[in-house]
């Protein structure tokens, strides 16, 4: 294998930035509108379905040579259900509390087109290292997006930063919490679904301007605009 | 033709033993951590039993004094067949009561509670066992969410139970009603079992 770590590179700018799961594919959004009003529970899902990305595109790829291309679809969903189930049972036994608050949600890890897209498009034809990093690199993207948009709910929505930080984190994550607006404070289109599409439509939003900067600066370091070179030295 | 029919059976057998494996992969991960689950399950709700009655107020093990509740008052209370009533004892002395009850309108479907109810008809805890409620909007009901569930604490039975929208006593989140009155009525229909109830209670008879 001839690999150079720009193909490391290459992965991990596609999983995190260029070809982010939330904000550039838009797939899993159920979970992302979902679960995204507060900071800590967006990042225990995160957490979650990066970790079955990532075992789900080794398991996929490991086994790619051995599976008649006919029925690799039903295999695909074998494989992620039962890791899925896996995940929800260690969960449940080592994470309780946070088990008990995410609920539905991680069974429903199942359903997040991110994870089986990422079986077809990737890891089914790529060697197992790159397909586990893939899978690692593209919850990360979405892992980002959901604590971004958690951020700017809980912020907007109750005033609070890290709310519940103790559920991931044991009693000492109870002084992370941040209050920032009185204990009444409550904007409740934020906590709604309408604050989710509005949150990631902002997000979103970003992203394209911050690529279309840098295409700009990339264009002018390539072009450099006449006068600039011309201009005499005062 | 054969050459389909070798393909058929190859795909089959290929799903077989993926199945079969995803089959011990799960009784495995499953063997590895049921022990826990339960032990996790059964410490929640000897917290939330104990939770339900003011410390102090009993001095015997409430998990273990559980009697079943008639299937009628169950079905009314619960709105299931089988819940039961825990007894809560000082000094060989009924002290109060901790109902099982379910309240199946909340918003996301059933809310599983319990009630727990002093000697004399007074209202001590309400605590949420399970819910489906909207995960930053109706869970406040949810002790680990929100101290909501506080104000039940103290309560005379002849306590005005419903929220304060449908002219009753009860705090609510507006935009989450549904949760609030889900609650409040389950436990209006505790407090009235035990008003009608409290002489046959007291001698260890639900």
């Amino acid at each position: 294998m001839s690999n150079t770590p720009s193909v490391w590179q290459d992965i991990a700018r596609k999983g995190l930035w260029q070809q982010n799961a939330g904000l550039v594919q838009l797939l899993g959004l159920c979970p992302v509108l979902a679960i995204s009003n507060n900071v800590v529970n967006a990042l225990a899902l995160g957490l979650a379905t990066t970790l079955v990305t990532a075992l789900s595109s080794a398991t996929v790829s490991s086994v790619r040579h051995w599976v008649p291309h006919t029925i690799r679809n039903p295999v695909f969903i074998m494989i992620i259900a039962s890791l899925v189930t896996c995940v929800d049972l260690a969960m449940n036994a080592w994470l309780h509390e946070l088990y008990l608050v995410l609920g539905i949600f991680i069974p429903l890890i199942t359903t997040n087109c991110i994870v089986m897209a990422r079986a077809e498009a990737f890891a089914s034809r790529q060697p197992v290292r790159e397909a586990a990093w893939d899978g690692a690199m593209m919850g990360l993207g979405l892992t980002g997006v959901l604590v971004a948009l958690g951020a700017l709910r809980e912020l907007l929505g109750k005033g609070t930063l890290l709310a519940g930080a103790d559920k991931l984190l044991g009693p000492a994550g109870q002084q992370l919490t941040l209050h920032l607006a009185g204990a009444d404070y409550q904007f409740l289109l934020m906590l709604l679904p309408p604050g989710a599409f509005l949150g990631l439509a902002l997000l979103i939003a970003g992203k394209n301007v911050l690529d279309a900067r840098a295409r700009q600066r990339a264009a002018a370091a390539t072009y450099p605009a006449p006068d600039a070179e011309a201009s005499p030295a005062p | 033709m054969r050459n389909a029919a070798a393909q058929a059976r190859r795909s089959a057998l290929t799903l077989a033993a993926f199945a079969a494996s995803a089959t011990l992969l799960l009784a495995g991960t499953w063997l590895a951590t049921h022990q826990q689950v339960a032990a996790n399950e059964a410490a929640t709700r000897a917290a939330l039993l104990a939770q339900a009655l003011p410390a102090g107020s009993f001095d015997n093990n409430l998990a273990t004094s559980a009697v079943p509740l008639p299937a009628a008052i169950a079905q009314q209370l619960a709105q299931r067949d089988a819940a039961n009533v825990y007894l809560a004892r000082r000094n060989g002395q009924l002290s109060g009561v901790v109902l099982e009850a379910a309240a199946a309108n909340g918003y996301g479907g059933r809310i599983e509670l319990l009630v727990g109810i002093a000697r004399d008809g007074t209202v001590q805890g309400v605590r949420v066992v399970s819910h489906r409620e909207t995960p930053g909007l109706g869970d406040y009901i949810d002790l680990a969410v929100s101290p909501w569930a506080r104000q039940f604490a103290g309560k005379p039975a002849t306590s005005r139970w419903a929220v304060k929208k449908d002219g009753g006593d009860t705090d609510y989140v507006s935009g989450a009603t549904i949760s609030a009155r889900a609650v409040s009525a389950a436990v209006a229909r505790c407090s009235d079992y035990y008003r009608t109830a409290q002489a046959r209670l007291l001698q260890g008879q639900p």
